[in-house]
């Protein structure tokens, strides 16, 4: 993890930390660096579990018939790739990495206001990914239920679900602790003159994101009790034979899990919106617009979650208010796109690895989400609900998008954290892999859910052959470019070329302080005086 | 072919064409704008920002109003077009689709069952449906109608054939290890043809009962008759053949005969054949004489 060289990095820096000696430096520190660092390895370390899973799937859909595995194992490998992905990787991944590493520097704190619970949060959240990989191997199996663990399928498999499900329960926690801990961070921590309109962006959306988990994990939690209890006690909640509903269930379910989407997306969207100003060297367009169409999602998202559920049997009132609530929310989601692309206009612009992963954001991102106005129209999600297009879909917004935006983050933010930066030609290397395999990928798969293949499937007709093969091969390539995009960077984090305070020219509070930053991140207390984007009263060049 | 006639296809496709057609608008539009700006304004042909200018409260106005009026369009006729999926036409053929794990069977009014879903051209087909067990669902992509399956409760869904042919009819709700082998079609033939395939009454052109209480069961979704591996062994030659099967965890090498056959009807999980996954229910419905049939049928499946 820590850089080498033969000069060590400053004495003051947060690496040299005394105290505890060892792993326990790390493992009990309460430093929100270090342990925004312990939850970036997590997150990303099952984040690539997670594609090492998908990348089986890809290649089991192939060729039709079975390829490499039989319909069990592909089952459970679909609930594991999901479950890890969303709830080991992309929900605690902003928050818990880049959230931690840099949000109270961003807002010129010395720590998150409790520290403890923050450290308490890394470890439930360890503790939940460790339960849930030990229902992998234990009991009935991994789960095959699909990461939604619908009902009443999910109570008569004879797969390991409730040790899996608790383990989720307990991530959920987490993720309040850590909801909690930002909210009263960013209400309470703020530097002299660090007024809310002068929040970075990232900022706004890791609050917006704050109050999404502390209002709608709860429901989770209660949800996947209640999971538990179906198996366990038979309690018949979900069952119509023991006057149960079914569809109950899947409220409940959406409840908490169409908000999440927005766990995983809006922290992305912070991330794109301070980076593009820094490298088209002039202000956001539409600061205020950015935060505020944050909050908007966070709010109206809250009251969607019907629209996964047009084809389940509710009834058509409801449609139609679903329907009209998903349109609602696409509005702010398209504002953002604007104001993004406007701020380029007269800027002077570099196209380094942060930067093409930014733009490309807002690409994919424009592609889930135009792809989701199919799904959002009642008639036409008729016929894709459920479909490869679905697969598509989600992957553009929360791999395509959430997923850019993390890459851009690791190239933007982490040679702060460590003194040393990648080399950019195999960066843009990579980045143009990553670009070209994803959509040959992904794209496929909207295309073979238009031509009516369901998701979840293990096996398929001779008619979607074509287009499979052609999907799997753009997984390689995709594959290819991260192996390059990681081996490149994490070389460049220990031997690379050593970087200043301030390798882009930015203008927020992070670049103001040495690098790698010391463990009080400020020596006096600050005093912010300009905007977190206005690079001439930042005294940038 | 008849080109006038009202098809779920005709109600749902424009409604594609509108959605997609101004995404790919909107899709062109902010690519060419940002590699365009990214062109023109990249560092080494503009060292310096001309501009500082961080918001411009008409912009705004125009892009938030422009995407709501375009959002509400698409909601309006989203809406429209999903009313037509559910107002069944009156004089509709009305038909119950049974789902359970992993197999369909139709039933039609006058008692005649079928795994697979015959419907005569230019008639509508209302489709109740129904599930034996957890939540399937009754898609049919070439007539863009799909409706989930769920136990206990009463949903439909329907649709009119224009033509002649056969389309593919998935199960589109996961519902466990033969989800994507729960594949039937729609069988659209002319009126006639279909009245004569519909007073055809079973048992007439005999295949022998046996194969018929498989069929209607659902076995063949499972099990094929041809020697393929599905989801289950297959049932050719399996009168008399040796299997390795796992009673309590112990595996035991037994001939099938017609005790065998018995319990693996009614207590499937107490003997698995090796190498398959114990996930078949158990059939209470069938009887004595019923196994009796099947068995009569395996003796000649060679
Ligand atoms: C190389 C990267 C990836 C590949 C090749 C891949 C591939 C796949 C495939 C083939 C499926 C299953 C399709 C089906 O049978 O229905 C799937 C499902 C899924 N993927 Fe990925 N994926 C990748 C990355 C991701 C990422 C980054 C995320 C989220 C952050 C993600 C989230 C999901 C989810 C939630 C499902 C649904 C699982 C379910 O149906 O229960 N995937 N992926
Ligand atoms: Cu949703
Ligand atoms: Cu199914």
């Amino acid at each position: 993890m820590k850089p080498t060289d033969q000069t060590p990095p400053p004495a003051a820096s947060f690496w040299n930390d005394t105290g505890r000696s060892g792993i326990t430096a790390w493992l009990f520190s309460t430093d929100h660096k270090r342990i925004g660092l312990l939850y970036f390895f997590s997150v990303f370390g099952f984040f690539l579990v997670g594609v090492v899973l998908g990348l089986l799937l890809r290649i089991e859909l192939m060729a039709p018939g079975r390829t490499i595995m039989g319909p069990q194992t592909y089952n459970a490998l679909f609930t594991v790739h999901g479950v890890v992905m969303v709830f080991l990787f992309i929900i605690p991944g902003f928050q818990g990495s880049f959230g931690n590493l840099i949000m109270p520097i961003q807002i010129g704190a010395r720590d998150v206001a409790f520290p403890r619970l923050n450290l308490f949060s890394w470890w439930l959240y360890m503790g939940g990914a460790a339960i849930i990989l030990t229902s992998l191997f234990t009991g009935g199996g991994p789960p095959d239920t699909g990461w939604t663990f619908y009902l009443p399928f999910s109570s008569r498999t004879g797969t390991n679900v409730s040790l899996a499900v608790f383990g989720v329960f307990i991530v959920g926690f987490s993720s309040i602790a850590t909801g909690v801990n930002f909210v009263t961070t960013i209400h309470r921590l703020r530097a002299e003159g660090m007024t809310w309109g002068r929040l970075p962006l990232f900022v706004w959306s890791l609050y917006a994101t704050a109050w999404v988990q502390i209002l709608a994990t709860p429901i989770l939690g209660i949800t996947l009790v209640l999971i538990i209890a179906e198996r366990l006690l038979g309690t018949g909640l979900f069952d119509p034979s023991r006057g149960g509903d079914p569809l109950m269930y899947q409220h409940l379910f959406w409840i908490y899990s169409h908000p999440a989407v927005y766990i995983m997306i809006l922290p992305a969207m912070g991330v794109i919106s301070d980076i593009i100003p820094v490298f088209a060297r002039k202000p956001i367009f539409g600061y205020k617009m950015i935060a505020f169409s944050s909050l908007a999602i966070a709010a109206a998202g809250s009251l969607v979650w019907g629209h996964h559920m047009f084809t389940s049997g509710m009834s058509d009132t409801a449609i139609l208010v679903f329907s009209f609530l998903t349109f609602v929310v696409a509005i702010p989601s398209a504002i953002k796109v604007f104001n993004w692309v406007s701020t380029l206009y007269r800027g002077s612009i570099s196209l380094e690895a942060p930067m093409l992963f930014s733009l490309s954001f807002i690409l994919l991102f424009s592609i889930g989400g135009l792809t989701g106005l199919i799904q959002g129209a009642a008639a036409t999600d008729i016929h894709v609900h459920d479909t490869q297009f679905v697969v598509g879909h989600f992957h553009y917004v929360i791999f395509g998008g959430s997923g850019f935006a993390f890459f851009a983050a690791m190239h933007y933010w982490l040679p702060k954290f460590y003194g040393r930066r990648y080399a950019e030609k195999p960066a843009i290397i990579a980045w143009a892999l990553m670009f070209v395999g994803f959509n040959i990928l992904y794209f496929s798969m909207i295309v073979l859910g238009l031509e009516g293949m369901p998701r979840r499937y293990y096996d398929y007709l001779p008619e979607f052959a074509p287009l499979n093969l052609l999907s799997t091969i753009g997984s390689w390539i995709l594959a290819a470019g991260l192996v390059l995009l990681l081996v490149n960077l994490f070389r460049g984090l220990r031997s690379g070329e050593r970087v200043g305070s301030n390798p882009w020219g930015g203008a927020t509070l992070e670049w103001s302080i040495p690098t790698p930053p010391p463990t009080e991140n400020f020596e006096e207390e600050p005093v912010v005086s300009h905007g977190p984007y206005d690079f001439r009263g930042a005294g940038i060049p | 072919m008849d080109p006038n006639l009202y098809t779920t296809t005709r109600a749902v496709d424009p409604i594609f064409m509108l959605i997609f057609g101004i995404s790919l608008v909107l899709l062109m539009g902010i690519t060419a704008t940002m590699v365009g700006f990214v062109i023109r304004y990249r560092r080494s042909r503009a060292p310096e920002p001309t501009s500082q200018v961080a918001s411009n409260i008409w912009l705004e106005i125009v892009w938030t109003a422009l995407p709501t009026i375009i959002v509400m369009g698409m909601f309006y006729y989203g809406w429209a077009g999903y009313l037509t999926l559910r107002n069944v036409p009156k004089d509709a053929l009305e038909v119950t689709a049974t789902a359970r794990m992993w197999s369909w069977s139709f039933a039609y009014a006058n008692g005649k069952t079928s795994p697979k879903l015959y419907v005569p051209v230019g008639k509508p087909v209302l489709v109740h449906l129904v599930s034996e067990d957890v939540i399937h669902g009754f898609y049919v992509p070439a007539f863009r109608v799909k409706r989930d399956v769920v136990p206990g409760m009463k949903n439909h869904v329907w649709f009119v054939a224009d033509k002649p042919g056969s389309s593919d009819l998935f199960c589109s709700v996961y519902c466990g290890l033969g989800h994507s082998a729960m594949v039937s079609t729609v069988e659209a033939v002319p009126e006639a043809e279909f009245q004569s395939w519909l007073s055809h009454v079973e048992g007439e052109e005999k295949q022998g009962e046996g194969r018929e209480l498989l069929e209607k069961n659902g076995c063949l979704g499972c099990h094929s008759l041809d020697g393929s591996r599905k989801v289950g062994p297959t049932f050719k030659g399996i009168w008399g053949r040796n299997v390795t099967v796992v009673t309590g965890g112990v595996e035991r090498t037994i001939t099938v005969d017609e005790a065998y056959v018995k319990r693996s009807i009614r207590e499937p999980a107490a003997d698995v054949v090796k190498g398959y996954p114990s996930v078949m229910p158990p059939y209470p419905a069938l009887s004595d004489k019923d196994i009796e049939e099947i068995v009569d049928f395996f003796k000649e499946l060679k």
